[in-house]
């Protein structure tokens, strides 16, 4: 067989399901107006398919800030912090993030793929056991099989399936790794954290919560999934991204344990890339700051999650198990799905195509995201696309 | 000792309630390419035989793993060190 010859499924599957030039799955955005506004195409649209929680990608301070490193420091830094060297702003960043997390280590990543891959797949090898959500991020995957370690998988925000199949392992499971993630990217849906975190306490083990879509989202203080429900000092590594609330790219683990900074030399997606870029890292420090101060964009962001959840659901969709800023719309068939995004897009709204087996139960959805940025009048604007397309596909089905 | 019979006899069961009613299902049918079952859906295979045999049964040896009997065989070879435990 040729090398490329693996691809023809997914071609043939590719040909049947894209059928325009513009779809969900390559979409050109053409221009940025502001964090919540675009233009595709000739369309100009409400942004609801981005991760910018808190709008903070246009904020003047963390452009301000970027422009500044910048000028000082470059375009790049050309290479990785063991080889090449760190920069202050790494460890100025690394130091501000330990501070607001309340642990003693932080360690930067290039992206949240590469925390991840870095973090469990150093730590988790061939003798080690790792317990795991069905629905983790593909991220946490990957990095399972680079690290070699044997994974169980229990069944999505389940405690009780995670806690029989802990049980299983006896004496095992007080070594095991067992990994969460605060809020689901596709469901919207947080984990059981605090039930897992008693499940912890009576039978051992270690706790990585993947708090990437709750940074500044979830708690008092925006710590995440494990600030909002009080059980911190059981999380053993509290894991995230730059690319989301904080709004540029790069990732980071915090943890408590004295040895956690070793990993430094041992942790090869730490090693052998080249470090963040001085923009960047300094973009993430104004947003941090924002973050800290601005409690009142967690308050707007959580007025627009439920003004949209509710706004879908009172027109009979099938939402997502809970209001949050990931709200997914249950649509049935990909042609359907793809009819639909497209019917949106027309409509002036931007959201996210999701296709099976990134889904439950086969079926597409549409994922809608919302931000501390949106208007009220542009979670109405989005709610009336998705109403006037329930009476279009309602008129469809009585015609056909 | 549970037999790798009992464990295809499972299988098939599970299978015939998520693979397409026209591909016949037998001991050495491809579970992705002739199936169609895409990795989601075998790895929640690994996770039904676990909760049955009350085994864990990690993702790891769905590596060298194609058909049903190649799985049930991988079943029975973790076993044999100690029952019910991983490694
Ligand atoms: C749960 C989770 N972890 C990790 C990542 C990866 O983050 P990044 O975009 O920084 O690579 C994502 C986002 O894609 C995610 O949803």
């Amino acid at each position: 067989m040729a090398l490329f010859d693996k691809f023809a499924k997914l071609a043939q599957d590719r040909a049947a399901l894209i059928q325009t030039e513009l779809h969900p799955f390559g979409t050109r955005i053409d221009e940025i107006y502001s964090p919540t506004e675009g233009r595709i195409g000739s369309q100009r649209v409400v942004l609801a398919g981005t991760n910018n929680y808190l709008g903070l990608t246009l904020d003047p301070d963390s452009i301000k800030a970027a422009q500044q490193a910048l000028a000082e420091e470059g375009t790049g830094t050309t290479g990785s912090r063991m080889a090449n060297g760190s920069y202050g702003s790494h460890m100025a960043l690394e130091s501000e993030l330990a501070d607001f997390f309340g642990r003693r280590s932080v360690i930067v990543f290039s992206t949240g793929y590469q925390a991840n891959l870095g973090v469990i797949g150093t730590l988790a090898g061939p003798d080690d056991i790792v317990l795991l959500d069905a629905d983790s991020h593909a991220s946490i995957y990957d990095a399972c099989r680079m690290g070699g370690a044997q994974v169980i998988r229990f069944r999505h925000n389940d405690a009780a399936d995670l806690e029989r199949r802990m049980r299983r392992l006896g004496e095992q499971a007080k070594d095991a790794l067992i990994i969460v993630e605060g809020i689901y990217s596709m469901l919207g849906d947080q984990a059981p954290l605090r039930e897992i975190a008693d499940i912890k306490r009576r039978l051992g083990g270690y706790l990585l919560v993947d708090e990437a879509h709750s940074v500044g989202v979830l708690g008092q203080h925006g710590r995440g999934l494990a600030e909002e429900l009080g059980v911190e000092d059981d999380v053993d590594v509290v894991l995230g991204t730059f690319s989301k609330s904080l709004g540029a790219i790069g990732g980071f683990a915090a943890s408590q344990h004295p040895e956690f900074d070793l990993l430094r030399y041992a942790s090869r997606p730490y090693i052998f890339t080249a470090s963040p870029s001085p923009s960047s890292v300094a973009s993430v420090r104004a947003a941090l700051r924002a973050l800290r101060a601005r409690p009142e964009l967690r308050t707007r962001l959580w007025e627009n999650a439920h003004q949209l959840y509710s706004g879908l659901a009172g027109l009979g969709y099938q939402v997502g198990p809970q209001a949050s800023p990931v709200v997914p719309v249950v649509l049935g068939s990909p042609q359907q799905g793809m009819a639909f995004w497209l019917g949106l897009i027309e409509r002036g709204v931007y959201v996210n195509l999701v296709l099976p087996p990134a889904t439950p139960n086969g079926q597409a959805l549409v994922r809608c995201s919302v931000s501390a940025a949106h208007t009220s009048a542009q979670i109405d604007h989005i709610i009336g696309a998705f109403a006037e397309l329930a009476i279009t596909s309602r008129e469809a089905a009585v015609n056909s | 000792m549970i037999s790798q019979e009992k464990i295809l006899e499972r299988l098939f069961v599970y299978l015939g309630r998520i693979a397409p009613a026209s591909t016949p299902i037998h001991p050495d049918v491809d579970l992705i390419q002739e199936l169609g079952l895409d990795s989601i859906k075998v790895m929640d295979l690994l996770m039904e035989l676990e909760d049955e045999f009350d085994l864990s049964i990690p993702l790891n040896v769905l590596t060298d793993v194609r058909t049903p009997a190649q799985l049930a065989e991988a079943v029975v070879t973790l076993m044999e060190p100690a029952n019910g435990t991983v490694r």
